[in-house]
């Protein structure tokens, strides 16, 4: 990672990918019942929602938890991180730390112990 | 000068640059949307009992959109795959589906959800004026529920006019159904049909309101939070349209003649944006739409 950047141009750069349209092919299966999970995932979570689970609290945390569902669905098949390279999950561990940071700082300004 | 490695991995990062660079773009949106759901979640614990409504969206409508983004991620992702396997004419098909979807995603939002907004309009009362409205609000019914007061009248305003004029001293309201029958049980949880206004109308007197207008962002925290956070969404979709556009115009073709991997690592890119903005609205649609 400490290398300079290299920016010369590269031969026939055109000619280094290899065809992988086989491998694709494989995918395109599972993209069409991912596709199909989120639209059933969707309907669920709107089933759910008229469903008094006791408190309001509990309805929300059923919502956040299959919208979590969904979304992981979303970036693990479709965003291909289910394989992708480590620097991208570097970049998403950092960001998922700062992001939660984030929500942590409007906890703090939420919870004031000297009013409440 | 040609830019490097738009399609060959760079050494040192084993990617293509392009990949980086949407990544690190996207986490950059991670913080900006996360602020944002930040901002829901401080606004809403704090909002008092009553003053964040529930059900004022139109759940099927809202279900729709959600559907066509779903769609959408998949034509996109198989838009992706045909430049894989090199099938250029069912890119374009698949291409053209992603586009038709992001357009017709801002078209409800914009030309049906936000101006039933703004048709919309709702009264705040004061709190000493409740009692004055209890055949409206019918609150002595949700005390002994359990359940939030009702503090707010809301539905269609005849006299829009009231709004701006200060000799009219009533606002006439075509209530929403829920204000024709406050004590029904039936009217304490939202409903999945949206019920236009009644042909009831409600007299409100100026005197007794704390603060009356259209549902527009300054009517209460909940709307400005759902007009900030979903017309940031809806510019991110027209965003995308527009890049979408642009791949699918001759352009592509030209490129694609010239180096079909180049092309399929900007679809590829390009659709990593419109699978994070679907990701958004994953959430969007349970926090506004259905809690």
């Amino acid at each position: 990672m400490n290398n300079p950047p290299d920016t010369a141009p590269i031969e026939r750069e055109t000619e280094h990918y290899a065809p992988q349209g086989h491998d694709v092919s494989k995918h395109v299966r599972g993209y069409l019942i991912v596709g199909g999970m989120l639209l059933f995932f969707t309907a669920l979570t709107v089933f759910l929602s008229y469903v008094n689970f006791g408190t309001e609290k509990a309805n929300v945390a059923v919502a956040v938890v299959v919208a979590t569902i969904k979304a992981g669905l979303v970036a693990y098949i479709f965003m291909h991180l289910s394989a992708e390279k480590k620097l991208i999950y570097r970049i998403l561990i950092f960001t998922g730390i700062f992001v939660l940071g984030l929500f942590w700082l409007t906890y703090l300004s939420w919870y004031d112990p000297i009013v409440r | 000068m040609e830019i490097p490695y738009t399609v060959t991995a760079r050494p040192d990062t084993g990617l293509w640059n392009a990949k980086v660079g949407i990544w690190l773009f996207l986490a950059s949106e991670v913080m900006l949307f996360g602020g944002l759901f930040s901002a829901y979640i401080f606004l809403r614990l704090d909002a008092q009992p009553g003053y964040w409504p529930h059900g004022l969206l139109n759940v099927p409508v809202g279900t729709f959109n959600t559907a066509i983004l779903i769609v959408s991620s998949v034509t996109v992702v198989l838009a992706w795959a045909a430049l894989k396997m090199r099938q250029f004419v069912r890119y374009k098909v698949y291409m053209a589906l992603t586009i038709l979807c992001g357009i017709v995603f801002l078209v409800v939002k914009l030309g049906y959800e936000w101006p039933q907004k703004y048709d919309h309009f709702g009264a705040y009362i004061k709190p000493s004026a409740l009692e004055k409205y209890e055949k409206y609000l019918g609150n002595k019914h949700l005390l002994a529920e359990g359940l939030a007061p009702r503090l707010e009248i809301t539905g269609h305003l005849h006299n829009r006019e009231a709004l701006h004029d200060p000799n009219i001293k009533d606002y006439e309201v075509a209530l929403d159904p829920v204000y024709t029958d406050p004590t029904n049980p039936q009217m304490d949880r939202p409903h999945f049909l949206y019920v236009p206004p009644t042909d009831k109308i409600g007299v409100i007197e100026k005197a007794d309101v704390e603060r009356a207008t259209m549902f527009i962002p300054t009517h209460n925290t909940y709307f400005a939070s759902y007009f900030t956070i979903t017309g940031l969404h809806g510019l991110h979709v027209l965003a995308g349209v527009l890049v979408f556009i642009y791949m699918w115009l001759p352009a592509s073709t030209r490129l694609y003649r010239q180096n079909p991997e180049h092309l399929a690592n900007r679809v590829e890119v390009a659709g990593l944006f419109w699978h994070f903005v679907d990701l958004v609205w994953i959430f969007v649609f349970p926090l506004f739409y259905l809690l």
